[in-house]
């Protein structure tokens, strides 16, 4: 009785003080919660202080992370903002992911560059409210007013001389009734949010320390590999595994499916194929020794009815069973581009405009599928039971995973145990949980501790790409080489990239924006921001066209825009800050130099973007290096309002600058009949040492505003200016990604 | 399945594997050292990079048999507590984003300064472009082995 009081009073009530950052249920979840559970067994001494904050009688103060870790830097940011209310010293502070506990923790979700968004007022909440639990148990030890009573590095004093340290306090703290309505710092006040702090696994990485879910393991566990159908469009027939089954080490081969034919897919059960084999044994190579010798037969899937479910209850979607091959994809998206879509917004008259204008300028933009190429391919451990799941690896949302997990396992939630792990790489791709399912499958099957690992193969042939995008651009002037009219109109295969209410929307008269789709079987989805990417690249090196015809200098022209946007603004919902968008573009324009004589020797490109809630704008600098264009140097400048880690966030925007660099000129996922035409990193080409800048300075304006992420809004812009820097280095517009091949057209 | 006795990190370790078996799975699946990567297994991406008598090695290309009496060192032989020179400069760049490729990364820079204790921009070049970081943080893991070449 005396136990349960205990974890009623010290932690779980507590929690009901953080529903006003609107991530916290109120209710109460003894019940609910997993970790809950696992409290009473295991963490006798940790007193807990709000869900994220743990302090034993000895002092040792731990803060949990809720959100997935995959080189964002999260572990150690989002416990900075904990430990900046908490008031204790940062290196103090032991961090240690969080279990999976979206009650608890909130959304846990890495991803659309919200982490630090989403949590900056709830964690700040946490480390003041398990603060002023402190002060009140001193208060009510000491016999003394709350008021009287300060803290400072970790230590509660008052002014009579008494002192305590939070660890002395914490037993008592974590009976207490969680305070409301606390205020939290100013900036000026921050003594550790803004600092630069280190990565603190960075000691483990370096050591090579078991971090990632490829490396978890445990006693008994089994190996498990799946061979998939060749190609997107195709099905399993049929299959003899008997070689298989002879080599060494091998338990079991078997076809499995991935959901029953009446489920419901939600938005990120995406998955390529349904029914699979799969190869168990004893170690990774005699597995895929293994898989080679099976022998199987493969046919058409024809068109697939699959339900999803959304909003508005759920709905039929028809997937084409054709085979694609990416020629095909191009005439398809070349004829659709030229029938009427679908209006996304309209502002004044573009039809007129048009009609009107002294000049149109018209330019077409193509990119390709991409593979997400993670370092760590996907893989996840799961350890299914008759009454219990556990499974354990990298994932970006636990808490998508778990209700298909359910569903499929036929277990409830509280029965599900999912433990995150550091992830080698996500960019979207560790949002989509098929590996998580089929891992769960397979130990189901098996009875036993199973740990599934994709080939790099696997992995590249077998993806959720970022889509295959097109878009048309028409801009008319008048006869003074006013901007009157912008119209786009894009789609692609499977979705469209169009984001009507962004820049210039709002900024010109008359602008039409439109969109088409065209189904596929090729699964796609998040990839650093997928359509914004390929917006960024295709609008900002329109925007260059265009200002280059209307004689202005790039910067100039998109601050005029800006600043029409600003104090006229065209339509409604624009979706931007013309202030802050101008802003990054202001402090690119004087950071890098631009139109200093001292730089002449570059071929710059601008670029700028607004998405995920932060703005950024670079300059790259490009040389001829042996007759091919390099980037040698990239400026960048990044509003993403208060800056929380700042080295590390430098870091994010140079990684941003690097794949954006490396993407632009490299990346494609291309298919013959179905089949991915690059399963492995001989073919498919990622950016190296050889080929990053040398130098890649990084600017935040000031600000403070409240912070938003960084994973995805550096990127998409970097296109858009390598793009308006080969136009200088080479004299000829880049239309078509990836830029360093051979076929580039020449309409200009 | 053969048996084999091989020298990691300054130990001998026993290990009965099929004779092809790469030394990357080697590590991780049967001597549970698992700081050596899996990337792509075919040398193109420098995640399992070890230490073949000192000189850098893919060890997804290595099969067990061919390693005979030659000493093998992994990132976990280079120092347990990042005490190495290399991991130093690793920590005080804070060079990692996800980290993965980064044990590799580290053992195909300590195998450069090795040989070339003062390298330049294309020395760095040269030796590095085999590994590959998807995150971006070539720019650090350079200034990272400019550190570690001066201490």
């Amino acid at each position: 009785m005396k136990e349960l009081n205990k974890l009623d009073r010290r932690s779980f009530l507590k929690t009901s003080a953080l529903a006003g950052g609107g991530l916290m249920l109120s209710f109460s979840w003894i019940a609910e919660s997993k970790a809950a559970k696992t409290m009473q067994n295991v963490a006798a001494d940790w007193n807990e202080l709000t869900g994220y904050i743990k302090i034993t009688s000895d002092n040792i103060i731990k803060i949990l992370c809720p959100n997935p870790e995959f080189g964002q830097n999260v572990m150690t940011s989002l416990p900075m903002m904990v430990a900046e209310e908490l008031g204790v010293d940062w290196d103090k502070v032991v961090v240690e992911m969080g279990p999976h506990d979206n009650v608890k923790l909130g959304p846990q979700f890495t991803g659309g560059s919200n982490s630090i968004r989403m949590y900056w007022k709830p964690l700040r909440e946490a480390g003041a409210t398990a603060r002023q639990m402190l002060r009140q148990a001193a208060a009510e030890t000491w016999s003394v007013p709350i008021d009287e009573i300060t803290t400072k590095s970790g230590v509660i004093k008052h002014s009579s001389g008494k002192s305590a340290t939070y660890g002395e306090m914490a037993n008592k703290a974590a009976t207490l009734t969680m305070p409301k309505g606390l205020q939290l710092k100013a900036p000026k006040d921050f003594d550790i949010v803004s600092t630069s702090q280190k990565n603190v696994e960075g000691k483990k990485i370096v050591t090579g320390k078991p971090l990632f879910g490829i490396d978890y393991q445990v006693d008994g566990m089994l190996i498990a590999m799946i061979q998939h159908p060749p190609a997107f469009g195709m099905k399993l027939q049929s299959f003899d595994a008997a070689q298989a089954l002879k080599m060494p080490g091998i338990k079991d081969v078997f076809s499995f499916k991935l959901y029953d034919t009446d489920f419901v897919q939600g938005g990120f059960d995406t998955r390529s194929f349904n029914e699979m084999i799969a190869v168990v044994g004893n170690s990774t190579w005699e597995v895929m020794n293994a898989r080679k010798r099976i022998k199987a037969k493969w046919e058409p899937t024809g068109d697939m009815i699959e339900v999803m479910s959304g909003r508005g209850g759920n709905t039929e979607v028809t997937v084409p069973g054709r085979l694609e091959s990416t020629e095909n994809q191009m005439a398809m998206m070349a004829e659709k581009a030229k029938a009427p879509a679908k209006e996304q917004r309209k502002d004044g008259d573009p039809e007129t405009a048009f009609k009107n204008a002294a000049t149109v300028i018209e330019r077409t933009y193509n990119a390709p599928f991409l593979a997400h190429n993670t370092m760590e391919p996907m893989n996840f451990f799961a350890h299914v039971q008759e009454d219990k799941a556990l499974v354990v690896g990298p994932v970006q949302a636990p808490g998508w995973m778990e209700p298909t997990l359910g569903k499929i396992l036929n277990l409830p939630a509280d029965k599900i145990e999912i433990q995150m792990t550091r992830m080698g790489g996500g960019f979207g791709r560790r949002a989509y949980g098929q590996y998580v399912f089929e891992a769960a499958r397979i130990s189901q099957k098996m009875k036993a501790p199973i740990k599934l690992i994709y080939s790099r193969e696997d992995d590249m042939t077998y993806g959720i790409y970022r889509p295959m995008y097109t878009a048309t651009y028409r801009a008319a002037l008048d006869a003074n080489k006013n901007l009157i009219g912008f119209h786009v109109k894009g789609g692609g295969i499977p979705e469209s990239p169009i984001h009507a209410n962004r820049f210039p929307a709002g900024a010109v008269d008359n602008y039409l924006a439109e969109s088409w789709e065209i189904p596929s079987n090729v699964t796609i989805g998040a990839f650093r921001a997928p359509r914004s990417n390929f917006n960024a690249a295709a609008e900002q090196s329109f925007l260059d066209e265009v200002a280059e015809a209307m004689g202005k200098d790039p910067i100039e022209m998109r601050l005029e825009l800006l600043k029409r946007a600003k104090e006229n603004p065209v339509g409604k919902n624009n979706d931007y800050d013309a202030d802050r968008y101008a802003g990054v573009l202001e402090l690119v324009r004087e950071k890098s130099g631009w139109g200093k004589a001292e730089n002449q020797k570059y071929n710059r490109g601008v670029a700028a973007y607004f998405c995920h809630n932060s703005y950024a704008a670079h300059v790259v600098d490009m040389i001829d290096r042996d007759g091919s264009p390099y980037v040698e140097r990239v400026t960048s400048a990044m509003d993403c309002g208060i800056v929380i880690n700042p080295d590390a966030a430098a870091n994010m925007v140079e990684g941003a600058v690097v794949d954006g660099i490396g993407n632009a000129f490299y990346g494609s996922m291309t298919f013959k009949e179905g089949q991915a035409d690059h399963n492995n990193f001989n073919s498919y080409r990622l950016i190296r040492h050889n080929e990053a800048p040398k130098q890649i300075n990084v600017h935040f304006v000031k600000s403070e505003a409240d912070p938003t992420g960084l994973g995805e809004p550096p990127f998409p812009p970097v296109f858009g200016a390598v793009a308006n820097a080969l136009y200088k280095t080479t004299g000829k517009r880049f239309y078509n990604q990836p830029f360093d091949s051979s076929d580039q057209p020449t309409n200009i | 399945m053969s048996k084999y006795n091989i020298k990691i990190n300054g130990t001998t370790k026993v290990v009965d594997v099929d004779p092809t078996t790469p030394m990357l799975w080697v590590l991780r699946d049967h001597l549970n050292m698992p700081g050596t990567k899996y990337g792509c297994g075919i040398a193109m991406c420098g995640a399992c990079t070890v230490h073949l008598n000192g000189m850098a090695m893919r060890s997804c290309q290595l099969p067990v048999s061919a390693v005979g009496s030659q000493e093998i060192t992994t990132i976990e032989g280079l120092s347990e507590d990042a005490a190495h020179p290399v991991q130093k400069a690793w920590l005080e760049h804070d060079v990692a984003q996800c980290g993965y490729c980064q044990s590799g990364q580290i053992m195909s820079a300590v195998a450069l300064l090795k040989n070339n204790p003062n390298p330049n921009d294309e020395d760095i070049e040269a030796a590095m472009s085999g590994n590959i970081c998807r995150c971006g943080t070539y720019l650090r893991i350079k200034e990272a082995i400019k550190t570690a070449a001066k201490n």
